[in-house]
């Protein structure tokens, strides 16, 4: 939660695709789970890899304690392949990777989700 | 299409059968209460009489990844695969012990629980990375497929090029809505099945010695 002269909130980061694109796998993770441990809101203008996914589940597990960080709650859209149709044919026909899309990642238990769908993520976030 | 996969299996076996390869390891994989260990018991049980793991309404009852070598399936259309069954503790995002305050565990067995599931977790994060051939991904087909959890799973699945099998399962629950889970991951076989009461099994046995073969 931060503070800004006496008057209490959230702290939102909206992180542009460039800015990431500049980290290594293990600073985009270490980026992400610093900001959300202080009770911020980070914004992906372009989510992770998949691999990047796997591995930030995996340090998120490593630094949850009781009484203390309880662990993400992270939301993006389904990718285009999931939502099937012709497009997602076509995608898997020539092969082409899924695009990862924005991506709001925050302290479990401050960030809520109230409705997602495909074009759609509607999330409720409290202070601390 | 069909022909290039044909031909694929036919090489795949013949390879297999001249180079030995172990045993496949498929994994059981989905988010905490989806009825992974139930359905490993049911797989294990219906082809060596043995069983896995302790099965519990509680989640995370399954907090550290379980193997069973040597599994022979026949499937109807007269296919035969062996393959060791990997059953993972449930992945998710996070955990908090007093969740497990509201099933009557004090405090100290609820932290230690937490704390064994996050170990579990990334236990399990770390056998798709390194030592699972194939996934069974199993989804509860009452709830939204599209929780990030499974978003996340099936990507990173995906991203490592493993043959993976969609679970939708519970349907012997009135809620089940196993269409659902079809329409939400087109790009996957999905088989409805009750681990539970053993309703479908045989189609999922048909799929695995057909997709993991």
């Amino acid at each position: 939660m931060a503070m800004l002269q006496g008057v209490q909130g959230v702290q939102i980061d909206l992180i542009s695709e460039d800015r990431m694109a500049r980290l290594t796998s293990m600073e985009k993770i270490r980026l992400i789970l610093d900001d959300v441990k202080e009770g911020n809101i980070v914004v992906l203008e372009k989510g992770l890899a998949p691999e990047e996914a796997s591995k930030l589940i995996e340090l998120t597990m490593m630094e949850i304690k009781p009484d203390g960080f309880t662990g993400i709650e992270m939301e993006t859209y389904p990718d285009q392949e999931s939502m099937g149709g012709f497009s997602s044919f076509f995608t898997r026909l020539i092969g082409r990777k899924a695009r990862s899309r924005l991506t709001v990642i925050g302290p479990a238990n401050q960030l809520k989700m109230i409705k997602k769908e495909k074009d759609l993520i509607s999330a409720w976030v409290s202070s601390r | 299409m069909s022909f290039l996969i044909r031909a694929r299996k036919k090489i795949s076996r013949f390879l297999k059968f001249f180079l030995k390869k172990k045993s496949a390891r498929i994994g059981i994989y989905g988010p905490p209460n989806a009825g992974k260990t139930t359905l490993a018991n049911r797989i294990v049980r219906d082809w060596t009489g043995d069983a896995v793991g302790p099965v519990s309404e509680i989640p995370h009852e399954t907090r550290r990844a379980r193997r069973k070598e040597n599994i022979t399936i026949n499937g109807a259309n007269g296919s035969t695969i062996t393959i060791d069954i990997v059953d993972t503790p449930g992945v998710t995002t996070k955990i908090d012990y007093r969740e497990f305050l509201e099933y009557g565990l004090d405090k100290e067995e609820a932290i230690v629980r937490a704390r064994e599931a996050t170990e579990g977790v990334a236990e399990a994060m770390h056998w798709l990375r390194e030592d699972i051939d194939g996934v069974i991904y199993v989804l509860d087909s009452t709830l939204d497929p599209f929780m990030q959890v499974n978003i996340m799973m099936i990507g990173i699945i995906e991203s490592r090029k493993l043959p993976v099998i969609i679970v939708a399962n519970k349907i012997d629950l009135p809620d089940a809505a196993p269409a659902r889970l079809k329409s939400a991951f087109p790009q996957h076989p999905v088989v409805p099945v009750s681990g539970l009461e053993g309703k479908n099994v045989e189609n999922l046995y048909e799929q695995m010695t057909d997709y993991f073969g």
